[in-house]
């Protein structure tokens, strides 16, 4: 790790003054599980962190008629030891405890899970987002990306979106809170994903001097909700495809549909494709797999990647299934 | 640990050590704060308020370490793993992994355990911190210990302290953990020497017994 | 002559039962100190910048920067300007600082500049026509061999199979000296012979590194009755000690070394300082408490432990840490070679094994490699084989426990078990027809092969290819045969009786976790009648009688059998001096339970105490020596077999491998402690599940790098990866009598094989290479779908 000094704001405001207005200079130190590794790799090498675990307002989780708010600083553990979590939002409870360890559960925040980096092998051994070597060669295509994208992969960014709990939260249809120096400003959370296009752009629609404050879930909507994660390891190990769906029914057809793939494309990738599929239809093993086939379609896999679109298919058929049968519960 | 050494015992060379002066700091990062102006601990302005900043060189900071309070001057990036071992010689806690992915570092910080390599030690002051050292009390194995010790949960040992702290705080949460329980409490811990048969019948046992 | 044999099963007290290991308590409560935990006075903590490309020149290094920073004690060129580097993270300069973030500052600090040289990191099937004969040695070749640390012995052999291309200089032999070449080396350049025509050679990267023929391989394959053609393989793999490697070295004065290293071979490591720091191995102190694994990659003191040495010495001396890094541990301290084949085996339609034929390749990095024992255990009577090894950039390899036999096993027992399918053959019957040419150890394989089939229940579950399915997931049972030699190394030890009854025991052996300690006290213990704590023994010094590195499974019978002599010898003195008081011959003595006594007569005895009294003023040392090697072994001995059974489930939409039962048969000689011998076999289980399942090096074709050179991607087995394991090890009549045989390696063989085989028979297909993950096994599901 490089030397960098280090402050802990109390307060919101603080925190966004003590941020620099360009990357490179500053990071926001939440749990570090992700941060600190970056760090030691060289990865990134801040001159200054901003430790926001001091602030009272990231905290928290409170449920009320109009929803679910999480706070930036709430814990993996504490998502999925929550009462409320666990009865109205339990594929999320659910993804939760499948995340990581113990360990790292304890110390994860929410935030820091959704703006964590991608675990691209080139990315973490300094080639860079969209990994390069030195002249100029695109090593991933080339390269061994067997456990790279295969959707949303044409441009140069070939990593995928490393969080387990996103393409869950925005099944729930979560949105996400953040706060800079313009103020505060709110998106639907699969918004917030991005496909960098050069190496200066970062994968998230984030300021380097904005935070997110928190998450927000709509009151539970009448669907079935489910989640499905496909690992070699039967834990601790990441994903090779992961499966959030969201079923609106009208009696014992599917009324709409969101199928978010995760650990397939460099962002959360809805598949408009796969919720067409099901739109009207009975839910059952025929159409599930009529929507997996949809959901990987336009499915672009490298040279060595071809079976993650089986696994992804898997994943989108079997998280219907689950959800058809009652979800995470 | 250095104090043997003149050049180190003013925190000012200590930062001109690290490469970075304030100034440079502060060009560097385009932050668009009023500069600091407090010698000692120097501090910012941040939204009207003072905000202290510590490091880049060392900081005097103060540990309370399986009761005891530990004290010792680090720079703010020493993580407290590293502070565990190399500044208070509490060598239980391993470094294997260093990036959160093994679970040997395992200590407890206010009773939760967590990856020692992946907390810094600025963050961990003024927090009950508990190590694999602790368990022992007046000679005798924590019954945890002793079942490890009786189901040869441990071969070269370099993983069993990490193991015994998580085991340890499952056991808390679950005195009667349920293989469901175990395979959670248990996934953030790696083993090259192959010991998980004797540390599943280690939990057998003590999960019928309630430790 | 004293009589040193074993006692019998009547009169063992705890050779043979199921001993609690002696270090436990240390190791659960995190007072074991390992070389990693030493921490001594003014310790300096060293950090190394290692060359980020796989084959690269040194063109220039400017340490000034980091030299000038405050706390930066000593900087050390390791590789200087004109060294050629043929593997990424090798290691160029060292610094040493008063802590860790002021050493990595430094080692930031420092320019290198590279002149980039082609790599190649792949060990996939040498291209057509690639292969190249091994031929006459350049003077650049005989400088990669020691780069690329090929034991000097290794270079003798090929310098006097294949001679030189020219005459090497005096000089030039002094550079090699320097590199480490040892007077061997140099005697063979001498008089090799000289081809000055090969000169001009062309280099490959692929060698033809073995080309045996034995009876007639093409008419017996010709007569076969069912013959099985297959692709199988494994991948390189790493030791990943949890420990990494390092020392902590310190000089307390100009010209003696105090070395804290992580090893497997404390007293052989000197001797292989002395010449590099030229001082004399006497002159070095080598000390370990514990060690965090080693698994074959921790006998050598290394480069680093070498240069710690050296900075440590610029440093006036001051105790220098360079403990490896996980990356650095992963991408250069120790993997194990891969291997390839295109099987070709021929039977006859009852099943007899008569032809074998293989094209195999492998990679073992920079230096090549050669053939695993192919075809393994089973001697078939006509066989071709040819081996490439492969010269690459992956880093170098080192012995992984039981080198060469886990790839030996896969590539033997998955083709023999195709042909078994072929032949509709139950692989139990099949294997069990053909143990006659696993001779000498037949009768020991039927015995296993019976008790490992009860125990897994093979019977109910074994069933023809594929023809269990039920919707996605499917089960299958497989197995595998193994072997390993095992015979104990030379190890002294010195067993001193006191007249207070007090007892020590030291040797310079040391504790890789497979309970040395526990067995060397049992031994002493069960031979003079005293419980186990009432012996003080230490291991782990070089002040302590020289005790032969732990490797190829031979600490066991080294330590037991010296042990056993010294206890012997020992007691016959204390019987000598006691027999008077007690009005007896000394051969009417016994000791048992604390008590020294004549046999048979409860009421002529003394206690330890007393006996030992009778000593007199002095203390008696004796040293256990064990039988020159040359001899046929008294108490110890070689060559174990085992059998391995496993069953899996396979999902066969998502390609996941869960193992779901193992079951582990072992024969090892006399079995001293039953409790740790078992744990070795379990441990081999894990480790040989994690190597099937998950385990591969991931190299980088364009840039050369290892991509997975930390624990998150370089994936170990966890707790739930792990099934039932059933362990039995054969111990009574016929195995017992044997003496001591190693153990510390043979379970590890088979797990690849066995969990290989299980997947065929569960989804009607091979999958060619360990590991089996996802990718390959619905790949394999894929070929068979489409033919
Ligand atoms: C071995 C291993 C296995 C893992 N397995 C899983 C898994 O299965 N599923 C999964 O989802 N994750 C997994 N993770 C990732 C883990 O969940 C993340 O590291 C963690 O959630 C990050 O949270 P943190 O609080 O520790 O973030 P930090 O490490 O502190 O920060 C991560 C990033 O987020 C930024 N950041 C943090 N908080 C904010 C904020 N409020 N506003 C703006 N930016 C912020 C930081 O600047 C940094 O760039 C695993 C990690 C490891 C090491
Ligand atoms: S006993 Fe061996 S050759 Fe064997 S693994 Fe251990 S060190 Fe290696
Ligand atoms: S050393 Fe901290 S998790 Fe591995
Ligand atoms: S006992 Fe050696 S790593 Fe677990």
């Amino acid at each position: 790790m490089r030397p960098f000094e280090y402050v802990s704001p109390t307060t919101k405001a603080q925190a966004v003054s003590l941020l620099g207005a360009s990357w490179g200079g500053t990071e926001i130190l939440a749990g570090g599980t992700d941060l600190l590794a970056l760090m030691k790799d060289d990865i990134v090498s801040p001159k200054r962190l901003v430790n926001i675990k001091n602030i009272r307002d990231l905290r928290g989780i409170s449920s009320s008629p109009q929803g679910l708010r999480m706070g930036a600083l709430t814990t993996l553990a504490d998502l999925a030891d929550d009462a409320g979590i666990k009865k109205n939002y339990p594929a999320l409870a659910e993804a939760a405890i499948e995340a990581a360890s113990p360990q790292i559960r304890n110390m994860a925040t929410l935030a820091g899970n959704l703006c964590q980096r991608p675990r691209c092998w080139y990315f973490r051994n300094g080639f860079g987002l969209l990994p390069k070597d030195e002249t100029g060669n695109e090593l991933v295509a080339d390269g061994d990306n067997r456990y790279h994208a295969i959707l949303g992969n044409e441009g140069p960014a070939k990593f995928v979106s490393p969080s387990t709990i996103v393409p869950v939260l925005i099944a729930y249809e979560a949105k996400i809170r953040l706060e800079g120096p313009k103020g505060k400003r709110e998106l639907p959370l699969e918004k917030f994903f991005v496909i960098p296009k050069s190496e200066n752009e970062r994968e998230h629609d984030l300021g380097p001097n904005e935070i997110v404050t928190e998450v927000v879930v709509p009151p539970v909507p009448n669907a079935k909700i489910a989640h499905y994660e496909i690992r070699q390891k039967d834990v601790f190990d990441w994903p090779l495809a992961v499966a959030a769906v969201a079923l609106k029914m009208q009696g014992s057809n599917v009324e709409s549909a969101r199928i978010v793939m995760g650990y397939v494309a460099p962002v959360p990738w809805m598949s408009p494709e796969a919720e067409q599929a099901l739109t009207a239809q009975p839910l059952d093993q025929e159409t599930a797999q009529k929507a997996a086939e949809a959901a990987v379609k336009d499915a672009k896999p490298l040279s060595h990647n071809e079976y993650k679109v089986q696994l992804a298919r898997v994943a989108v058929k079997r998280a219907i299934l689950k959800a058809a049968s009652g979800g995470a519960a | 640990m250095d104090d043997d050494d003149p050049n180190l015992k003013h925190p000012s060379d200590k930062q001109d050590n690290s490469g970075v002066s304030r100034r440079d700091f502060l060009k560097i990062s385009g932050i668009s704060v009023a500069v600091p102006l407090v010698a000692g601990p120097q501090a910012v302005m941040a939204a009207g308020q003072q905000v202290p900043v510590y490091g880049p060189g060392k900081v005097p900071m103060e540990f309370t370490i399986n009761g005891k309070v530990h004290k010792a001057s680090l720079e703010p990036r020493v993580t407290l793993l590293d502070a565990l071992r190399d500044q208070f010689e509490l060598t239980g806690a391993k470094r294997v992994c260093d990036r959160a992915e093994c679970g040997s570092c395992t200590v407890l910080v206010e009773n939760k355990p967590v990856y020692a390599c992946s907390v810094l030690a600025i963050e961990a002051q003024h927090k009950a911190i508990t190590t694999v050292e602790s368990l022992m009390q007046a000679g005798k194995l924590h019954p945890l210990q002793q079942a490890f010790v009786e189901n040869d949960a441990s071969q070269c040992g370099f993983c069993t302290p990490g193991f015994v702290v998580a085991c340890k705080s499952l056991l808390d949460k679950h005195p009667h953990p349920t293989p469901e329980d175990i395979r959670r409490g248990l996934s953030g811990n790696l083993c090259r020497c192959g010991t998980y048969a004797g540390i599943r019948q280690a939990m057998a046992q003590l999960s019928q017994k309630g430790a | 002559m004293p009589d040193y044999a074993w006692p019998d099963q009547e009169h063992r007290t705890l050779i043979g039962k199921r001993i609690t290991r002696v270090d436990s308590p240390v190791k659960v409560s995190g007072q074991a100190k390992y070389t990693y935990d030493v921490h001594r006075p003014g310790m300096l903590y060293g950090k190394v910048l290692r060359c980020p490309y796989a084959h690269a020149k040194v063109v220039s290094i400017d340490t000034s920067a980091a030299e000038r920073m405050p706390g930066v004690k000593a900087v050390e060129i390791v590789q200087k300007p004109n060294a050629n580097i043929h593997w990424a993270g090798d290691d160029v300069v060292a610094v040493a600082a008063v802590d860790e973030p002021t050493a990595e500052d430094a080692i930031r600090a420092i320019q290198v500049e590279y002149q980039k040289l082609p790599h190649l990191v792949s060990d996939a099937e040498p291209p057509q026509g690639a292969t190249q004969e091994e031929g006459p040695l350049s003077m650049n070749d005989i400088d990669d061999l020691l780069d690329n640390q090929v034991p000097n012995r290794q270079i003798v052999e090929k310098i006097q199979q294949y001679g030189v291309t020219e005459k090497p200089t005096e000089d030039k032999l002094k550079s090699f000296k320097s590199s480490g070449a040892n007077d061997a080396v140099l005697n063979a350049l001498r008089e090799a012979t000289v081809h000055p025509e090969a000169a001009s050679r062309p280099k490959s990267n692929y060698e033809k590194a073995a080309a045996q023929t034995v009876g007639d391989p093409d008419k017996a394959m010709a007569e076969a009755e069912v013959v099985s053609e297959g692709l199988y393989g494994v991948p390189v793999i790493t030791h990943c000690c949890l420990e990494s490697h390092g020392t902590i070295s310190e000089w307390p004065d100009a010209d003696h070394l105090l070395t804290h290293i992580s090893t497997q071979n404390v007293s052989g490591i000197p001797g292989q300082m002395a010449e590099p720091l030229a001082i004399p191995a006497s002159n070095i102190h080598v000390h370990q408490d514990h060690v965090g694994g080693g698994f074959g990659s921790k006998f050598s003191p290394d480069r680093w432990g070498i240069f710690t040495a050296q900075i440590s010495k610029k440093a006036q001396g001051k105790p220098v840490r360079i403990m490896l890094e996980r990356d650095a541990e992963l991408e250069v301290a120790g993997a194990r070679p891969s291997a390839y084949a295109r099987v070709k085996v021929g039977a006859k339609r009852d099943g007899t094994l008569v032809a074998w034929q293989s094209e195999s390749w492998g990679t073992g990095g920079p230096g090549g490699g050669g053939m695993p024992p192919i075809p393994y255990v089973f001697t078939i009577p006509h066989q071709r084989k040819e081996h490439t090894a492969i010269r690459n950039n992956i880093g170098p390899a080192r012995a992984w426990r039981a080198p060469n036999h886990p790839q030996a096993a896969v590539l033997t027992m998955c083709a023999l078990d195709d042909l078994a399918a072929k032949l509709n053959m139950d692989p139990v019957e099949f294997f069990g027809k053909n143990l006659d040419i696993t001779k000498p150890r037949q009768d020991i394989y039927r015995e296993e092969l019976g008790i490992a089939a009860n125990l897994m229940g093979w019977n109910e579950k074994w069933h023809p290819r594929a023809q269990n399915r039920s919707g996605n997931i499917t089960r299958g049972v497989g197995l595998s045969l193994h072997t390993w030699g095992g015979r104990g190394h030379n190890s002294d030890c010195d067993l001193t009786l006191h007249p207070d009854g007090s007892v020590d025991l030291k040797l310079g052996s040391q504790d890789l976790g497979t309970g040395t300690r526990t067995c060397i006290l049992i031994v002493a213990a069960d031979t003079l009648g005293v419980p186990m704590d009432a012996i003080q023994l230490e291991i782990g010094d070089t002040t302590y009688p020289p005790s032969g590195g732990s490797g190829g499974s031979t600490t066991i019978g080294g330590v037991s059998s010296s042990t056993r002599r010294a206890a012997v010898d020992a007691r016959d003195l204390l019987f000598a001096k006691v027999a008077p008081t007690l009005d007896a011959q000394p051969d009417q003595l016994e000791c048992v339970n604390g008590r020294v006594g004549v046999k048979g007569d409860s009421h002529r005895s003394l206690s330890w105490k007393e006996a030992c009294a009778k000593l007199g003023a002095m203390p008696i040392t004796v040293r256990g020596t064990n039988p020159d090697r040359t001899k046929p072994p008294d108490l110890t001995n070689s060559g174990v077999g085992g059998v391995q059974m496993a069953e899996v489930e396979v999902d066969t939409d998502t390609g996941i491998v869960k193992v779901e039962k193992m079951v582990a048969v072992q024969d090892c000689g006399l079995v001293i402690d039953l409790k740790t011998a078992e744990s070795q076999c379990y441990g081999a289980l894990i480790m040989g599940i994690s190597y099937s399942l998950f385990e591969e090096k991931v190299m980088d074709p364009t840039t050369g790098r290892m991509l997975n050179a930390n624990l998150e991607f370089y994936r170990l087995a966890g707790f739930n990866d792990i099934p039932e394991l059933v362990v039995h090890m054969m111990t009574g009549k016929g195995y017992d009598e044997r003496g001591v045989i190693g153990l510390g390696e043979p379970p590890v063989v088979s797990p690849g094989a066995a969990i290989s085989n299980a997947v065929a028979n569960a989804i009607g297909v091979r999958v060619p290479f360990l590991p089996l993950t996802p990718d390959r096994v619905l790949a394999a599901l894929g070929q068979k779908a489409g033919a």
